[in-house]
Formats: structure tokens, sequence, C-alpha cells
């Protein structure tokens, strides 16, 4: 067993959550880069000048490149020889977090209920938390802040066995056509295939957390993310919805098997603002 | 992109002068308000009681900051998705408020209001929070302390920049700049 202890997390997740906000991962500023480059329309140079302005402003000054600093989604994965010692795992994660978002001076976007009391509780807390036991003895936290704007664009359909690919195409299409400028493209998008409800949309989230415009390691998924993202940026939405050749930055597919009589998609967008941040204790 | 320039209050005249896809400059008094505040604007007028603010011809950037770090006037401040206002718009556009400024398409309701009530809406680039921080000089929460980000803020900006999406003709930016780049 090795010890891991919670205070080890709680700051480890803290200057996740602030390293997060302020600095954008290199993977996705490389392909805002390349999006400025090829964009054809006047507005969507100009929207994408102003995101690369703006994300070089945001690392230098330690400021959040967005004021909407997230829901603090956490994937942990505990290695099954981890120890967690001097506490639990959730408080400790939360506590990362409070202390992340009043330290790093970032908005507090949690409400106490979803319908019946929907006051800020004032820390961000409490985080969505996805844990997995992994083989090993390492823990490995992935802190992804997820903005509304782009979260509140996403769908799940339960498609039909004999939809297949097709219906996999056109749901993801028309996901992102009705999402139009809402989410603050140029988007990633997150693709969850297969398993049940709950598993295709914590997939198409967890395939947000992937280095953007890495492949899936399945050569005809991978085909299908490159299809999906050739077609998404002939939809015409472009930087901002104001139109353009840029739509999306990158199309990540995740997959798991299903049951034979059903065939799951979830999409989840994610803005430009792409934040993913990692560490391994 | 023609660059105007934009001054609050507006009158009629100043927004039947602009045309989408023009580049606006404002500088002078905004105010902010968004989900929760809209909520409760709307209640009021419902109820006949008076505003904690005064709308007419004035502008309401949908906005809820981070909080301001030592030195800084206000902290990143870029534009929210504008259709969860959506519902409240055209009650505010009726008793004259002059523009909106989020991020996103609106409304068919909304675009009728505008296009009566002579309003419009503008887009600032959402995300680039930092970069727009920088051109609000000097920010008071006027009304709503409680709602935190959602609280209203009377905001001094410079050089305020965005972009005309909603003219009071009818026209749509997002509509026609898709039109024009889909295959």
């Amino acid at each position: 067993m090795r010890e891991i202890s919670v205070e080890k997390i709680t700051r480890t997740v803290r200057d996740l959550c602030i390293e997060a906000a302020c600095d954008l991962p290199q993977d996705v500023e490389n392909l805002l880069r390349q999006a400025k480059e090829r964009e054809e329309s006047q507005f969507g140079r100009y929207s994408l000048e102003k995101i690369i302005e703006n994300v070089e402003l945001a690392r230098q000054d330690t400021v959040p490149m967005c004021q909407d600093t997230g829901l603090a989604v956490i994937f942990v994965e505990i290695g099954q020889d981890v120890y967690i010692a001097g506490g639990n795992l959730v408080d400790a994660i939360n506590e990362g977090v409070r202390q992340g978002y009043t330290d790093g001076y970032l908005r507090k976007s949690v409400v106490e209920d979803p319908v019946f009391n929907r006051k800020n509780t004032g820390d961000n807390t409490p985080a969505v938390i996805h844990t997995e036991i992994v083989p090993g003895d390492k823990l490995k936290i992935m802190v992804l802040p997820k903005g509304a704007g782009s979260e509140n664009m996403g769908a799940l359909k339960m498609l039909k066995p004999a939809d297949g690919l097709k219906g996999v195409k056109e749901f993801v299409l028309k996901t992102v056509a009705e999402a139009g400028g809402n989410p603050c493209p140029p988007i990633v998008v997150g693709v969850g295939i297969g398993g049940t409800m709950e598993k295709a949309t914590l997939l198409a989230k967890k395939a947000l957390a992937r280095k953007a415009g890495e492949h899936h390691p399945d050569p005809k998924y991978k085909e299908l993310e490159l299809e999906l993202l050739e077609k998404i940026n002939k939809l015409g939405i472009g930087p901002q919805g104001f139109g353009g050749r840029v739509t999306a930055l990158a199309v990540h597919i995740e997959s798991y098997p299903t049951h034979i009589a059903t065939l799951p998609v979830a999409v989840n967008l994610n803005c430009h603002a792409a934040r993913h941040k990692e560490a391994i204790l | 992109m023609t660059k105007k320039r934009l001054t609050p209050p507006l009158t009629d005249a100043d927004i039947e002068n602009l045309e989408i896809g023009d580049q606006v400059l404002i500088t002078g008094t905004i105010y902010t308000a968004r989900d929760a505040a809209h909520k409760r604007l709307v209640e009021l007028l419902d109820e006949g009681k008076e505003l904690p603010v005064d709308l007419k011809g004035q502008i309401i950037y949908y906005v809820g900051p981070t909080p301001a770090k030592p030195g800084q006037v206000i902290g990143s401040a870029g534009p929210t998705t504008s259709y969860r206002m959506d519902p409240y718009a055209p009650k505010l556009l009726a008793i004259g408020l002059k523009a909106m400024i989020g991020k996103g398409s609106r409304s068919q309701e909304v675009k009728d209001a505008m296009k009566k009530y002579k309003g419009c809406y503008l887009a600032a680039v959402g995300g680039a929070a930092a970069l727009i921080a920088k051109s609000i000089k000097k920010a008071e929460v006027i009304a709503y302390p409680e709602l935190g980000p959602e609280a209203i803020r009377k905001l001094e900006v410079e050089d305020f920049p965005a972009i005309v999406v909603n003219d009071c003709k009818g026209g749509d930016l997002y509509e026609e700049g898709v039109k024009k780049y889909q295959k």
C-alpha cells in the first residue's frame, strides 16, 4: 500500500483549479492559432484574434480567461494499492475546490438545489466527482472546470441499433448545428458512444479531458472523428457563431461495448476555453 | 467592419444608425444583469413597482464577473449566453432599454421587440473575459448584492468593443454569417 494524504490531495485540487482557469493548455492554444490562420470570415478572424489575445493576457496576469470558471468536474483514478490517509477523499477534493475558487478569485457558480433553492453555495462546492479504481499505486486527478454556456448545449439520444453509423453522425451534427454560437465556438466536441444511458454521457465528458486533437486508438473511430470534424466545419457556424470555416477545433469520441438492443450516443460540448489540467500523485 | 461609437443614454436615432456587422465602441455607463436579476426586474414591472435603476436609453450587459483581485476594478467579465434572458427582454425593451450585450442568438420575440421599440443586440466575444475587463474602468454594485456574481452593477466603460448582431430593422448577423459559409 502506498499512502497519500488528504492534505496532498486538497492542495493538488486547489492548484489545478486555479491553473485550469487561468492557463489554457498548449494543445488547445495550438489549435486556436491554427484556426486563426485558416479562418476566412472577417468576424471569425476578429474573434480568434481576441480569443488568443485573451489567452495570453490571462496567463500573464494569472486571471481567469473566462468569467464562467465553471462547475468543477473532477475525475479521479485511484490505484487499488493506494491508501488515502487522514480523512475522506470527497471532503479532501471539495476542500481543494473551496480553496482554489477562493484563493484564485474564481467565480462561485454553484447553487444549492436545482429547483427549490437556487441559492449560491458561496464556495463553488460541491464538485462533480467521478472516481474510478484502476491498477497501480498512483492517484490521478483531472480537473475540468465546465462552463454552463457549452454544457447547456449537450444532448443524449438512445438510438436504435438499426440507426447505426448514419444515425450517430446525424445526431452529432444536429446537436452541434442547433447549438450554433451559444457554446462559444470554436468548440471541442466530446462524443460518448455505447454502454448505457449514464455511461454514454460520462464517456462524452471524459472525451473532453483528452488532449485536444488526439485521436481514438481504434482507426475506425479516428476516421469517424475526422469525418465529423470536417462535416461540423462545413456547417458554417464559425467562431462565436458569426459564420465561418472553423466551428470545431476537434472531435473526441470515446466508445464502450453496449447491449444488443441499444446504441446510446451522448454529445458534450466544450467552449474554446477547453480547460483541463491533471496531476499524478 | 465599420466602427461606430456609442455613448449611453441612447436615442432611437442612435439605434437606427446601427447596421448588423458594425463594430461599436461603447464609452460611458452600462448596467449588468443576468438570470436572477432579470427575474426580479420583471417581477417588479409586473407588480407595477419601480425598478432599482432607470433603464430608459440604457444598455444592459449580460455578465456575472469573477471577483476582483486586489488592485483590480472588476474580475474577468465576458458575456454570458443571451437566450436565457429572452423571456424577460421584451418587457425591458418596452420600457425603453435600448441595447443588450451578450453572446448567442435571440428568440423571434426578442427580435420583434427590438424592431417595435427600436432596440439592438450586441455581441461581445464570449470567453475573452480578461481582455474585455480591461475596458471597464469602474464597477459598483447598485442592487441585489446578495446575488453575488448576479448582482446588478453599474459599470463605467471606455471603448468597450462589441459587434451589432441584431439591428432594429430585423437584420441578424448570425443568420447571414452562417448562410454565407454553409457548404
